[in-house]
C-alpha cells in the first residue's frame, strides 16, 4: 500500500487563514479573527505531527517522499512543477516552523490585542507561515524560490506593520531590497543549473551531481553554482556583507522579530545551503568561503551587541551572530551541526524575543535597557523563562545551546573538509574566533540580563514612549497567560531540546546527527573520496586521543562562557560605574562598535547616493540633455524646412502625414525599381 | 443557426471587426438614442467572449506538420497588386488579441467619468482602435498588417490630443511622427519583398526563405531585417528611441495609457518576433548581439530613470522601457526559454502596467496630479486602493506567484543561456526594479497623510473595483498556473523558430 502525506495541507491551510483574515478580517471581531489566525496555523501543526509519525514508518526507498501536485513553469524540456519533497532535513524544518510558529502565533493574540489592524496582522503572520512552508516542503530550487521570496514579502508587510512610522516603512524597503540583491546571486545559480543540468528539481540535479568530483584542483562549475547560491544565503540568513537589514527589521511588532527575524526566515539560507550539500560539498572552496563569511559574521555582530541598549537590537545582532555559526557549520561540513543549532536557536531566540516582548509589554513600549532594571519582581514568569533562554543560548550545560554550539565548535576544529584550500591553520583560526563569540555571546547576554531584571528600576514613571508597540497600562505589569503560555513552552525546549544531539564524547548517541545522515550521505562519501586523495582517515586508535581532545574543547566553551557571564555580572551588577570607565578609556573605538562599524553610512555613501546621482544623470543629462534634445531638434529642423519650403503653416499631423506619402512614395518606387532591375 | 465550422470561419473576422462595426453604430446612431458607454463596453464585453473562443484551438505538437496558424481565412481582396484579406492565429497571438479585448472594456470602464467632453467620439475611436489592434495580431498578409499598423497610429494620436493633459498637442505629435517615420522603414521592405516574391503572404515569403536561404543576398536580408527592425524598435520603444513614451503616457488620457501601454507597445515585440525572428532567423542571429546590448541597456537604464522620477506616471513609463527590454532580450536570445518567456512578459506587462495606469489614473481623478510629492500616507484614506496597487506592484516587480515572476525568469534563463554576461547583467533589473517601485510605494502611501487635501480622499468605488479584480485575478493565475500559457506559446516559438531544441508538449509528471 502506499501511504499518502498529503503534504500540500501543511502550507494551504496557514494560505487558507490568510484568505479569510485577509479578505473578511475587516468585519470580524478580534476574536474571530484571532481563532482564524491560530486556528490554522494549528491545524498544520497537527498534520506535521501525522506527517511525522507517518514518516518515520516509510520504507527506506520511499524517501525522500515526493507529492506532485500541479505543473507550473514549462519552456522547452525544461518544466518545474508544484510539488514537494519530504525527508528528514525537510521534517526537521517543519516540526521547528509549525511548532515555533504556532507558538509565537497565541502569543501574539495577548500582545497585539491593542493595536490596530489586528486582522491585518494574522493575515500577514499566516502568509508568512505559507510561504515558509512551501520553502522548506519545494521540490525544486524554483518553488523554494517563491517561498524564498514570498518570506521576504511577508517580512516586507510586517516590518512595515506600522507604516505610519516612516522609518518602519524605510526598515521593511531596506530589508526587501538588501534581499533583492542576495536574491540576484540565487537566480544566477538557478541559471547555472539550468544550462548545464537543464533541471530545478532537487533529485535530477543532486543525481546528476553525485557523478561530478570533488573540485580540490580549483574553483569549478560547482563552485561556481554554490558561490551564487550562497550570495542569496547572505542575503536572506543576514551574513556579511548583506546583513544590515536585519537591525533595521526590529521596527515590526516583536512577535514578528521572533519569528520570523529569529527563529524561521532568517534559517532559509541555512537550510538552503544545508539541502544543497551535494553541491557545497563537492567544492572545498565554496565552503572555506562559507565557513569564513559565517565566521567573521559570528564574531563582527557579537562585538555590535555588547554596545547596543535598546533590548531588541541586542536580540537582533544576536541572531546575526548565531546564524553566523550556523553559517560555519555548514562551510565545515558539518551540516548537521548547523541545523541542529537552527532548531535549539529557534527554541531560545524565539523565547528571548517573546521575553523581551513581555518586558516592553510590561513598560508599556519601552525598549531602552537603560531604563529598565529590578523586572525581576513585577514580571517573574517574564523572568524565568528569560534566565532559561539567556542560559541556553549563553551555552551552559545541559542546556540547547550548548550542545549545539559546541557542536560546531568541535567539527571546525576537527573537520578535514577544507584541507585542499587551507591547512589545519584555518580550523584553529575559526575555532578560536568561533570561542571567543561564544565569551562575548554570553556576556552581551547576561548584560542584557542583569540591566533588564536586576539593580533598581530606572525607567520613572512609564509614559508611552512612542513606540509603534505602545500599551495601554502604566506601572510594570506581567503579561497575561495567553502569552505565558507559549514563554514556558519555549523554556522547555530551551532546556532540553539539545539532548536530542548529545555526542558520543559525553556519552550521548547523537541521535539527531543519526537521523539527518541520509541526507547529508551523498555528500559525505564524496567527501571521503576527496579525502583518500589527501590525508588518511583517523585510526581507530585515534579515537581516543580524539574524545578527550574534544571534552577539552567542550570544557574550553563552557570556560568562556562562565568568563563572559563574570564580567558581565561584574559590569552590570556589581562595579556599575566600570562600563562608563571602560567606555572612556576606550573612546572611539566604543564609539565605532557602538555605531555598528559605520556600515550604513560606507553602504550609503558607496552605493545609494552613486545610484541615485548617476539616474538623476542619466535622466536630466541623457535622456532630456541628449536623446530627446537630437529627436526634437531632428523635428525643428525639418519643420523648418518644409516650412521655407511651403511658406505655409498648416495642421501638424496633416503636413507631416504628406510628408510620410511622399517618402513612401519615394520608397516605393525605389523598390519596384530594384524588383523591375 | 451557425454550427461550429461556420464559427470557426468567421470567427477571427468577427473578433477583429466587431469593434469596428460598434464604432460605426454608435457614430451614425444620435446622441440620445444610445448609451455610448455602455454600448461601447457592451461591444468590448462581447468581443473578449468571442475571442476566448481562439483558445479552442488546437495546441500543436512539434510533430504534427499541421500548418502553424489555426482559424485561418484566406480571400484575395486586390488582384493587382496581389492582397490577400488573410488572417490566422498562432499560440503567439492568441494570447496578445485576447489582451487586447481584455484591456479594451477595462479602459473602457476607467473613463466612465473622467471623458467627459465628446464622449461619443472618444469610445468611437476606442472601438476603432481595438480593430486595429486585433488587425495588426492576426493579420497574415504584409500589406493588410501594414494597413492594420497604420491604423492604430490615428485614433491613438488623437485620443491622446483631444483627451489629454496640457501638453496634449506637443506628445500626439511627437507619437505620431515618431512612429509613423519608423513605419516608412517597414513599409520599404515590405514593398521590397513583393516586387521579388510577387506576394504579400507572410507564409509563402517565408517558405521561401527558408527553403532557399541564398534567395535574397545576405546584404539585402540585412537591408530588410533593419527596415523591420527601426519600425518595431520605435514602437517597442528599444534605447535610444524612447523619447516619445513618457511623453505620450504623461499627457494620454488614462484609457489611451493603458492601450498604449498595454498592446500598442506589444505590436513592436510581436513585429520583431514575427518578422525579424521568424523570417529572417539569421541576421536574428547575427544582429543579437547589439539588439540585447540596447536591450539590457534599457532594462537598467530605464529603471534607473524611472528611480528619480518625480511624476508618477513618468515613473510607469519608464519602468516600461524597462520591462519591454527584457522582452527584446528574450526574443533575440534565441532560446525556447527567452522567446516563451519574452511573449509571456508582453502578456504580463500588459496586465501590470495596464492596470497601473488605471491606478494612477483614479488618484488624478481625486487630486489633478500626477507628482509623487503631492501624496503620502494614502494607505490611511484609501486602504483597499493601496492593496490593489500594492498587488500590482508587486506583479510588477517579479514577486513569484504572480505573473511578473515567470516571464522575467524565463527571459533572464534563456539570456544566460545565450550569454552568461548577458544575463547576469540583465538580472540586476530584479534589483532596480525593486528600488523604484518599493521606493514610490512608500512615497504615495505609507507615513502620516501630509497633505490636508489627501486626508478624506474617498477610497476606491465599485466601478473602480471592477476595473482592476480582473487585472488582479489575471496577474495571479498566471503567476500559479503559467503553463496553460506556455504550453501554447511554447508551440508557437518553435513554429516560428524551428532551429530550437526539440520540446517535449507533455506537461505533468
Amino acid at each position: 500500500m502506499t501511504t499518502n502525506l498529503h503534504l500540500w495541507l501543511i502550507p494551504l491551510l496557514p494560505l487558507a487563514g490568510a484568505a479569510l483574515n485577509g479578505l473578511l478580517g475587516r468585519g470580524l471581531s478580534k476574536r474571530a479573527v484571532a481563532i482564524i489566525g491560530v486556528g490554522f496555523p494549528g491545524a498544520a501543526f497537527a498534520w506535521a505531527l501525522v506527517v511525522a509519525s507517518r514518516f518515520v514508518a516509510l520504507p527506506f526507498e520511499r524517501i525522500p517522499y515526493t507529492e506532485y501536485i500541479l505543473p507550473w513553469i514549462a519552456a522547452g524540456s525544461f518544466q518545474a512543477n508544484i510539488a514537494f519533497y519530504l525527508d528528514q532535513l525537510s521534517l526537521v524544518m517543519l516540526l521547528v516552523v509549525t511548532g515555533v510558529g504556532l507558538l509565537i502565533h497565541v502569543y501574539s493574540v495577548g500582545y497585539m490585542e491593542h493595536e490596530g489592524g489586528y486582522y491585518r496582522f494574522f493575515a500577514y503572520l499566516n502568509l508568512f507561515m505559507f510561504f515558509m512552508l512551501m520553502l522548506i516542503l519545494a521540490d525544486n530550487y524554483l518553488l523554494m524560490f517563491v517561498g524564498w521570496e514570498g518570506v521576504g514579502l511577508a517580512s516586507y508587510l510586517l516590518i512595515g506593520f506600522f507604516f505610519l512610522k516612516q522609518s518602519a516603512a524605510n526598515a521593511g524597503k531596506k530589508a526587501f531590497i538588501v534581499n533583492r540583491v542576495g536574491d540576484f546571486g540565487f537566480l544566477l545559480g538557478m541559471f547555472l543549473l539550468i544550462r548545464h543540468f537543464d533541471s530545478l528539481n532537487f533529485a535530477d540535479v543532486f543525481k546528476a551531481v553525485s557523478h561530478y568530483p570533488v573540485e580540490t584542483a580549483g574553483a569549478g562549475l560547482l563552485t561556481a553554482i554554490s558561490l551564487l547560491l550562497m550570495v542569496g544565503a547572505t542575503g536572506k540568513s543576514a551574513q556579511l556583507p548583506l546583513y544590515v537589514w536585519l537591525p533595521d527589521a526590529m521596527e515590526g511588532p516583536t512577535p514578528v522579530s521572533a519569528l520570523i527575524h529569529a527563529a524561521t526566515m532568517v534559517t532559509a539560507g541555512i537550510y538552503m545551503i544545508a539541502r544543497s550539500n551535494p553541491l557545497f560539498s563537492r567544492s572545498p572552496i565554496a565552503l572555506t568561503v562559507v565557513a569564513v563569511i559565517g565566521c567573521l559574521t559570528a564574531i563582527f555582530a557579537a562585538t555590535i551587541g555588547m554596545t547596543q541598549t535598546d533590548i531588541k537590537r541586542v536580540l537582533a545582532y544576536s541572531t546575526i551572530s548565531q546564524l553566523g555559526y550556523m553559517f560555519m557549520a555548514c562551510g565545515v561540513a558539518a551540516y548537521s551541526a548547523g541545523i541542529f543549532h537552527l532548531m535549539t536557536h529557534a527554541f531560545f531566540k524565539a523565547l528571548l524575543f517573546l521575553c523581551a516582548g513581555s518586558v516592553i509589554h510590561a513598560l508599556s513600549g519601552e525598549q531602552d535597557m537603560r531604563r529598565m532594571g529590578g523586572l525581576r519582581k513585577q514580571i517573574p514568569w517574564t523572568f524565568w523563562t528569560m534566565t532559561a533562554g539567556t542560559f541556553a543560548i549563553a551555552g551552559f550545560p545541559p542546556l540547547a545551546g550548548f550542545f549545539s554550539k559546541d557542536e560546531i565548535l568541535w567539527k571546525a576544529w576537527s573537520t578535514t573538509a577544507l584541507r585542499s584550500v587551507a591547512g589545519p591553520a584555518l580550523n584553529y583560526t575559526l575555532w578560536t574566533l568561533a570561542l571567543l563569540t561564544a565569551g562575548l555571546t554570553s556576556f552581551y547576554m547576561f548584560r542584557l540580563w542583569f540591566l533588564t531584571f536586576f539593580g533598581e528600576f530606572r525607567g520613572g514613571s512609564a509614559d508611552a514612549h512612542g513606540h509603534g508597540d505602545a500599551h495601554a497600562s502604566h506601572s510594570p505589569h506581567e503579561s497575561p497567560g495567553i502569552m505565558l503560555g507559549p514563554l514556558v513552552l519555549l523554556a522547555i525546549l530551551s532546556v532540553f531540546g539539545g539532548w536530542a544531539g548529545v555526542p558520543h564524547a559525553l556519552g550521548g548517541s547523537n541521535r539527531f546527527d543519526q537521523f539527518l545522515a541520509p541526507v547529508i550521505q551523498s555528500s559525505s562519501e564524496a567527501m571521503s573520496a576527496g579525502q583518500r586523495a589527501g590525508e588518511p582517515q583517523p585510526e581507530a586508535a585515534e579515537e581516543h586521543a580524539e574524545r578527550n581532545a574534544e571534552l577539552a574543547l567542550t570544557a574550553a566553551s563552557v570556560g568562556v562562557a562562565a568568563i563572559g557571564f563574570g564580567f558581565a555580572w561584574l559590569f552590570y551588577f556589581k562595579r556599575r560605574d566600570l562600563p562608563a570607565r571602560v567606555t572612556a578609556v576606550l573612546g572611539g573605538i566604543y564609539d565605532t562598535v557602538r555605531d555598528k562599524y559605520y556600515v550604513d553610512e560606507l553602504y550609503h555613501a558607496l552605493f545609494v547616493r552613486p545610484i541615485v546621482g548617476i539616474s538623476n544623470f542619466f535622466w536630466r543629462d541623457i535622456d532630456v540633455g541628449v536623446i530627446d534634445a537630437t529627436v526634437n531638434g531632428a523635428a525643428h529642423a525639418s519643420q523648418d524646412v518644409s516650412d521655407s519650403l511651403r511658406r505655409m503653416q498648416s495642421g501638424n499631423i496633416r503636413s507631416y502625414a504628406g510628408w510620410i506619402a511622399t517618402g513612401a512614395a519615394l520608397v516605393i518606387v525605389y523598390m519596384i525599381w530594384l524588383g523591375a532591375r | 443557426m451557425l454550427n461550429l465550422g461556420a464559427i470557426n470561419a468567421s470567427i477571427l473576422t468577427l473578433v477583429t471587426f466587431l469593434p469596428a462595426i460598434g464604432a460605426l453604430v454608435l457614430a451614425v446612431f444620435p446622441r440620445k438614442v444610445i448609451a455610448e458607454r455602455w454600448f461601447a463596453l457592451g461591444i468590448s464585453l462581447v468581443n473578449f467572449i468571442f475571442s476566448l473562443h481562439l483558445l479552442r484551438s488546437d495546441i500543436p505538437t512539434q510533430l504534427s506538420t499541421a500548418t502553424v496558424f489555426q482559424f485561418e481565412i484566406d480571400i484575395p481582396w486586390i488582384t493587382s497588386p496581389n492582397i490577400h484579406y488573410h488572417l490566422g492565429v498562432d499560440g503567439i497571438s492568441v494570447w496578445l488579441v485576447i489582451l487586447t479585448t481584455f484591456l479594451v472594456p477595462l479602459s473602457i470602464l476607467v473613463s466612465w467619468h473622467s471623458v467627459s467632453h465628446r464622449v461619443k467620439e472618444f469610445y468611437v475611436l476606442i472601438l476603432l482602435l481595438e480593430t486595429a489592434m486585433i488587425g495588426v495580431f492576426l493579420a497574415l498578409d504584409m500589406f493588410l498588417f501594414y494597413v492594420f499598423w497604420e491604423a492604430t497610429l490615428i485614433p491613438m494620436a488623437l485620443l491622446i490630443g483631444i483627451w489629454g493633459h496640457e501638453r496634449r498637442i506637443y506628445a500626439s505629435v511627437k507619437f505620431f511622427l515618431y512612429t509613423a517615420i519608423a513605419s516608412v522603414f517597414m513599409l520599404g521592405a515590405i514593398i521590397w519583398l513583393y516586387s521579388h516574391f510577387h506576394t504579400f503572404d507572410f507564409a509563402t515569403i517565408k517558405q521561401a526563405l527558408q527553403t532557399n536561404p541564398s534567395e535574397i543576398s545576405w546584404m539585402a536580408s540585412f537591408w530588410l531585417f533593419l527596415g523591420f527592425f527601426i519600425a518595431f524598435a520605435v514602437k517597442v520603444p528599444l534605447w535610444p528611441l524612447h523619447t516619445w513614451l513618457p511623453d505620450a503616457h504623461v499627457e494620454a488620457p488614462t484609457a489611451g495609457s493603458v492601450l498604449l501601454a498595454g498592446v500598442l507597445l506589444k505590436m513592436g515585440t510581436y513585429g520583431l518576433l514575427r518578422f525579424n525572428v521568424g523570417l529572417f532567423p539569421d541576421q536574428a542571429r547575427f544582429n543579437g548581439p547589439w539588439i540585447m546590448t540596447l536591450a539590457i541597456v534599457g532594462v537598467i537604464y530605464g529603471a534607473l530613470v524611472a528611480m528619480v522620477q518625480p511624476n508618477l506616471k513618468k515613473l510607469i513609463a519608464y519602468s516600461s522601457v524597462s520591462h519591454l527590454g527584457f522582452v527584446v532580450l528574450g526574443i533575440f536570445s534565441l532560446t525556447t526559454f527567452g522567446m516563451d518567456g519574452a511573449v509571456f512578459q508582453m502578456l504580463n506587462h500588459g496586465v501590470s502596467t495596464g492596470a497601473l495606469f488605471m491606478l494612477a489614473g483614479m488618484l488624478y481623478e481625486r487630486r489633478h496630479t500626477y507628482e509623487i510629492k503631492n501624496y503620502g500616507g494614502l494607505a490611511t484614506p484609501m486602504p483597499l486602493y493601496a492593496t490593489f496597487f500594492l498587488v500590482i506592484t508587486l506583479s510588477s516587480i517579479g514577486l513569484p506567484l504572480l505573473n511578473g515572476f515567470v516571464g522575467e525568469f524565463l527571459i533572464l534563463a534563456g539570456a544566460f543561456q545565450a550569454k552568461a554576461l548577458w544575463g547576469a547583467l540583465a538580472a540586476t533589473g530584479v534589483i532596480w526594479s525593486a528600488c523604484y517601485m518599493l521606493w514610490m510605494y512608500q512615497r504615495v502611501f505609507y507615513g502620516a497623510v501630509t497633505d490636508d487635501h489627501n486626508a478624506h480622499l474617498p477610497d476606491i468605488d465599485a466601478r473602480e473595483r471592477l476595473a482592476l479584480w480582473p487585472t488582479v485575478i489575471a496577474a495571479l493565475i498566471m503567476g500559479l498556473a503559467p503553463w496553460w500559457w506556455l504550453a501554447r506559446i511554447d508551440s508557437g516559438v518553435l513554429k516560428l523558430l524551428p532551429t530550437l531544441k526539440t520540446i517535449t508538449q507533455v506537461i505533468g509528471r
